[in-house]
């Protein structure tokens, strides 16, 4: 059976500076992935190179056994994988609804036409966005519903925002979702609550998921195996015990000890 | 989004990009069939395809061609002191001032009002050289007193607005000055006194006749250059300045006063242009309240040419342009057929523009910007 | 002495006063050498009392005794005790604004700057001392002045009632009297003659007695109406939805409504400028597809308006070089939208991917490009050069006729093509299309990666605004019934960035007021408003008001709901903090219990 992503060597560079190199490594059909890894180990770069915002060097990225290489991000998008961002990236001046309804861009088609005229099929289209767009809304409980819908982005809370953002991919009908660091900044119940509902995201809409997470207790909680990265370079793989007793990765995080140096 | 500039789509081309490399293909056989018919006048006139389009071209002589190089490089020249000031600021701030061109405007009418008091004293003819200095020394100083205000008024308010807010604020500062000019002075083209009859004849150098006044402004925009090129690349200040354009915040984290170099780069690129203010009316003599609109734009087409934020760049773009516009009509539209080529200059700079842009959107020399306005 | 012997009252903020009233000298000086005072003292305000060219001068005094005590103490929070220390500051500031009209006074006197300063005229000095003598003048200029710089600072220390009747009073008297041209001309359509004879003087101007039943009314009325106006606009903006939509309706069919009666009651003057206005708005909601939705700068804009001229003249005109049968105008029209179609995508592919300053400047020099090559000699043979086409023939819609000579009829055209705009606007504005524009504007990259393809949006937007482009530039060749490389400068494009900006990018009621305001108050590029004196100074005015309003008030006059919201987005996070415990959190924590999560909450890993 083929994975549903696999990415065999690849590499990226920055004006001579690998920022991922060799890196092998596949996701199968309904599972969560955690990539974590120091900072600038290139966990953000590799999630850029799959969505078609970095150029790569070498290797291949395939989804469902087709390359994405070369793809626009938006086709990338509309082939089914999704992603939130590290640094939440909202359209502010646009209401919440409206930023669950864009999203869906690439399921639908209605252009000009269709809107001068009022068609039957745009109206039919319309109505349809606008209800997977309040579903995805409505996975975060009321927070984004109700009156919400016609509030602008930049006035939700910071956690909210993080929320709306996975509500935002969630709206664009993907297979796999990539999620940056996604309860980053969140207290410890809002924490707790996005792990559960990150579960949810498998059981209930059958996403798979990749997520990138400082947190080692998310980490623990929901991912299926891990994928430790460090200077660009995968150095551990496994499932969440077996990678947090790897001495490579601790001394990836922790560093060498002292008295080793000698 | 520069990714998304540069990345090559090896296997799924859009029809975007293949209309675009269309253009390309299209431009770039326009010119060279241009430039071959051109070639096929001078060497045989005679021949089927230099009289194909245009069959009573009378292709350049050598003494012709020259001439229009000089005019080229002498324009050029000035071009690129005024792109320096786009190219600076646009380093340092991410954003294209618009109202450069009139500060440039500001530096030639200011040189005009001098000039003619010198003149009407008898001054400018007894000891040219003297009024030269003093009327450039004044038109640097409004330039730069210009430059400055600009940036405390309209600019410094807006620091962390969106690129475009302050654009478009720019586009404003430069109709209020044009119109505020045109109010003070009234809209007729006004002209430089004669210059001395020592300077302004032709003299022969390396077999190029070059007229005195272009020698005057070559000579006057390469020292200019040079000073700058001590000011920021010699000096603590050009120090500071290059820090602040790489990053503003760890900038002022070193202790640099990044308010200061904002202002002293305005005000260099400021000083800049009175100086190309005064070449200009020395070249062309006549000024008016528009005289900032083209050569500005096209100064910044200088600097998108050289690469913007580079200083070097932009010097050789302004010198790449000046020769580009005064040579193509002649070499590339001519020889095609196109009457009154004279007329399509301004459309020639242009059209170099769109085509860097086509094909190397980071200018000849490349950008030297901070990371977060390459996006 | 020490400080303390000073009197509390007296201890102004001198910096502040010596800056505010200094540049208050400096802008009495500078819009007098521009020629504004004598430029415009033909136009009366109040008859014998106040003309536009003094009315030029003494605003200045007035706001900038405003702005002297006003003082931000802290972020948000304005001075909270006005007392008569800032009135004295607004009368310092007067006074030393009295300075300005001194120094031209005394300078004009003396010294002939007349070569280079083209005002520095005997005209202004006459002005500048009423004609009786420096002493007087400026003795007078003082004294204006310090009262007028009193008057406005004295504006924080009235009850807010009185400020609201005295201001009321002066923006309706000057309304009035701007609006005197289309006044008159509306009475005469309603046979009033009389009516108008006793508002307005022979020579222009509201007599002075009509000036006093006038402020006497407007008081009344300012009274009367208290809270009530505010309250509708209030309830206006409340509106959620569906409700929303439907008094927007109301609105606008209000407006069309009122179009559509209004030019039948007036004359030819009028009807023009309607007209002018119209083919503006046309302009400026094609503009505000590009720039307020996807946010796209393009100032180039004019070329499309010169294409529609263009191919409508070359069409229809049996004077048009290469192309001599005369095509019927409607028949035109659709070519001419093909035409800004092709043309759209054909100038938007190449720009379309470049960093948005860069795009800015290339459009320029398309639009540039163009109007060169409209001119030059090579395409003589197709476009008539710089004489352009002549003889575009009127439009003969079979039960009507549109022709220049007819403005009213030309307006009825215009109105429907503009209603037909709006509509397009605003039914694409809430579709996927609109919407993705949107998403481009907030942030393109992230547009991209939420799978809309940027390239095709912004494509679709350029060929959109094109189009309204166009059709407004057929109309102009056959409304002015010919066509010249010169109407279509760069000019245009910037005066439609204005109406867009000062009415509210991204808006369409906005961009309806913008038109309305600017247009039809200081006038098109070539076309007078109802301010005609104001030609040689409008551009210098659509200059400064786009630095204002990018520096003080950037979403515009009329800003669209969610910007609005945006302004107040404070209070809201002031509210959900005096609350007390952002609700949010407690969700979390029942969340969290349900989820069994068996992390505590004073675990700090």
């Amino acid at each position: 059976m083929s994975h549903l992503l696999e990415i065999s060597d690849l590499k990226v560079t920055f004006g001579g500076l690998d920022a991922l190199s060799g890196l092998n490594f596949h996701v199968d059909e309904g599972e969560i992935v955690s990539v974590i890894g120091p900072n600038g180990a290139g966990k953000t770069t590799f999630f850029n190179a799959i969505s078609g915002l970095v150029e790569t060097t070498e290797g291949d990225i395939l989804f469902e056994g087709e390359s994405v290489l070369g793809l626009e991000p938006h086709q990338v998008t509309g082939l089914g994988i999704a992603r939130t961002f590290q640094n939440v990236r909202l359209f502010p001046n646009m209401t919440i609804l409206e930023n669950a309804m864009v999203s869906q861009h690439c399921r639908t088609r209605q252009l000009v036409f269709g809107a001068l005229f009022q068609t039957r099929a745009f109206k039919q289209e319309e109505r349809e966005i606008r209800e997977r767009a309040e579903a995805a809304l409505g996975f975060f409980g009321s927070r984004l519903v109700g009156y919400r819908l016609e509030q602008a982005a930049f006035m939700l809370s910071y956690a909210n925002r993080r929320r709306l953002e996975i509500a935002r991919a969630m709206a664009t009908q993907p297979r796999l979702i990539l999620l940056d660091e996604p309860v980053a900044g969140m207290n410890p119940m809002e924490t707790a609550e996005l792990t559960g509902l990150i579960g949810r995201l498998r059981t209930e809409w059958g996403f798979t998921i990749v997520m990138i997470e400082h947190d080692m207790r998310v980490v623990r909680d929901v991912s299926d195996r891990v994928v430790v990265l460090d200077h660009g370079v995968p150095i551990a793989q496994g499932s969440y015990d077996e990678v947090s007793t790897n001495p490579e990765v601790i001394e990836a995080y922790l560093g060498r000890p002292v008295e080793s140096r000698a | 989004m520069t990714a998304t500039l540069n990345r090559q789509s090896a296997r799924r081309v859009s029809k975007v990009d293949r209309f675009l490399t269309f253009i390309r293909v299209f431009l770039v056989s326009l010119i060279v069939i241009g430039v071959v018919a051109f070639l096929a006048q001078q060497f045989a006139p005679d021949n089927p395809f230099a009289r194909w389009r245009n069959p009573d071209a009378m292709g350049l002589t050598a003494d012709q061609f020259k001439g229009l190089l000089v005019s080229g490089l002498s324009q050029g020249a000035m071009y690129g002191l005024i792109a320096l000031g786009y190219s600076m600021v646009y380093g340092v701030l991410g954003f294209i001032n618009f109202a450069h061109g009139e500060v440039f405007m500001a530096g030639a009418m200011t040189g005009f009002i001098a000039s003619e008091k010198f003149n009407a004293n008898g001054l400018w003819e007894s000891n040219f050289l003297l009024c030269l200095v003093l009327i450039i020394i004044m038109a640097v100083g409004i330039s730069t007193l210009m430059a400055v205000l600009m940036e405390r008024v309209a600019y410094r308010p807006l620091r962390n607005s969106p690129r475009l807010i302050p654009l478009i604020t720019s586009i404003g500062v430069s109709f209020f000055i044009q119109n505020a000019v045109m109010g003070l002075f009234g809209p007729a083209s006004k002209s430089y006194p004669r210059l001395p009859e020592w300077l302004s004849k032709q003299r022969s150098i390396l077999t190029f006749e070059i007229a005195g006044t272009k020698i005057l402004v070559l000579v006057v925009a390469s020292v200019s250059m040079a000073g700058l090129w001590y000011l920021v690349e010699r000096t603590r200040t050009g120090k500071a300045m290059r820090a602040v354009a790489e990053d503003k915040e760890i900038a002022a984290l070193m202790g640099i006063n990044v308010n200061r170099i904002i202002v002293t780069t305005f005000a260099v690129g400021g000083a800049m242009a009175g100086v190309a203010g005064i070449l200009w009316g020395l070249l062309f003599r006549g000024v008016t309240h528009m005289t900032g609109f083209l050569p500005g734009i096209k100064a910044f087409t200088a600097a998108v040419v050289g690469g913007i934020g580079n200083l070097g760049g932009a010097m050789a773009g302004g010198v790449a342009l000046g020769s580009a516009e005064s040579v193509a009509p002649l070499v590339i539209l001519e020889p095609l057929g196109v009457p009154g080529v004279s007329q399509l200059k301004d459309a020639a700079a242009f059209t170099v523009l769109v085509l860097v842009l086509l094909f190397k959107p980071s200018g000849l020399f490349g950008e030297r910007l901070s990371a977060e306005d390459r996006t | 002495m020490s400080a303390s012997a000073t009197p509390a009252w007296f201890q102004l903020d001198w910096r502040r006063v010596g800056r505010w009233g200094g540049l208050c000298a400096l802008g009495i000086v500078l819009v007098s050498l521009i020629g504004m005072p004598v430029g415009l003292d033909r136009r009366i305000i109040i008859e014998g009392r106040l003309s536009l060219g003094y009315l030029a001068l003494i605003w200045m005094p007035l706001l900038f005794g405003y702005l002297v005590p006003k003082r931000i103490v802290l972020e948000g929070v304005e001075n909270p005790d006005p007392g008569i220390r800032d009135v004295l500051a607004g009368l310092c500031a007067g006074v030393l604004a009295g300075l300005g009209p001194l120094l031209l006074i005394l300078g004009i006197d003396n010294f002939n700057l007349r070569k280079p300063l083209v005002n520095w005229s005997p005209q202004l000095l006459e002005l500048l001392t009423f004609g009786r003598g420096i002493g007087y003048g400026v003795a007078v200029w003082f004294a204006i002045c310090a009262v007028l710089g009193l008057v406005g600072s004295s504006m924080h220390v009235l009850p807010a009632n009185v400020r609201r009747v005295v201001s009321f009073i002066a923006y309706g008297l000057l309304f009035i009297s701007v609006l005197e041209a289309a006044i008159d001309d509306l009475s005469e359509g309603f046979g009033l003659e009389s009516l108008t004879d006793a508002m307005y003087a022979r020579r222009g101007g509201l007599t002075v007695k009509f000036s006093i039943i006038l402020a006497v009314v407007i008081g009344v009325l300012s009274i009367v109406t208290k809270g009530r106006v505010k309250g509708a606009a209030n309830h206006y903006k409340g509106l959620q939805g569906a409700e929303r939509k439907r008094a927007s309706m109301l609105l606008f069919s209000g407006v069309t409504a009122l179009c559509i009666v209004l030019p039948m009651f007036l004359g030819m003057i009028m009807n023009e400028l309607l007209a002018n206005v119209g083919l503006f708005l046309l302009l400026a909601l094609g503009l505000n597809i590009v720039v307020g939705l996807a946010g796209i700068l393009d100032l180039g804009y004019v070329a499309f308006f010169a294409v529609g001229g263009y191919t409508t003249a070359v069409l229809t005109s049996a004077e048009s070089p290469f192309f001599t049968p005369e095509l019927h105008f409607g028949f035109a029209l659709i070519v001419v939208v093909a035409m800004a179609g092709l043309t759209g995508l054909v100038i938007g592919a190449p720009v379309i991917r470049m960093r948005g300053d860069y795009l800015a400047i290339v459009t320029l020099g398309f639009g540039e490009i163009i109007r060169l090559l409209f001119m030059s000699d090579w395409l003589k043979p197709y476009f008539g050069g710089a004489q352009g086409i002549t003889n575009v023939p009127h439009v003969d819609l079979g039960f009507a006729v549109v022709k220049g000579t007819d403005p009213r009829s030309v307006f009825y055209m215009v109105l429907v093509l503009c209603v037909l705009a709006v509509y397009v606007s605003w039914r694409l504005q809430g579709s996927r299309l609109g919407r993705a524009w949107m998403a481009i504007r907030e942030d393109e990259q992230v547009a991209e990666a939420m799978g809309i393809n940027t390239v095709n949006a912004k494509l679709m937007a350029f060929v959109v605004g094109a189009m309204m482009a166009a059709v407004s530039g057929a109309v102009l060749a056959a409304k002015v019934g010919s066509v010249f490389p010169n109407s279509f400068m760069i000019l245009v494009s910037i005066i439609i960035l204005v109406v867009v900006i000062v009415g509210g990018m991204g808006n369409i009621a906005g961009v309806l007021v913008g038109s309305f305001v600017l247009i039809g108050v200081l006038g098109g590029p070539r076309q007078p408003g109802l301010l005609q004196e104001f030609q040689s100074y409008k551009l210098l005015i659509y200059g400064a008001l786009l630095v204002f309003m990018m520096l003080k008030r950037p979403e515009g006059l009329v800003p669209s709901a969610r910007r609005s919201q945006e302004l107040h987005q404070e209070e809201f996070l002031q509210d959900a903090w005096l609350k007390g415990e952002d609700h949010d959190i407690e969700e979390a924590a029942e969340a969290a219990a349900a989820v069994g999560g068996s992390e505590g909450t004073g675990d700090q890993a």
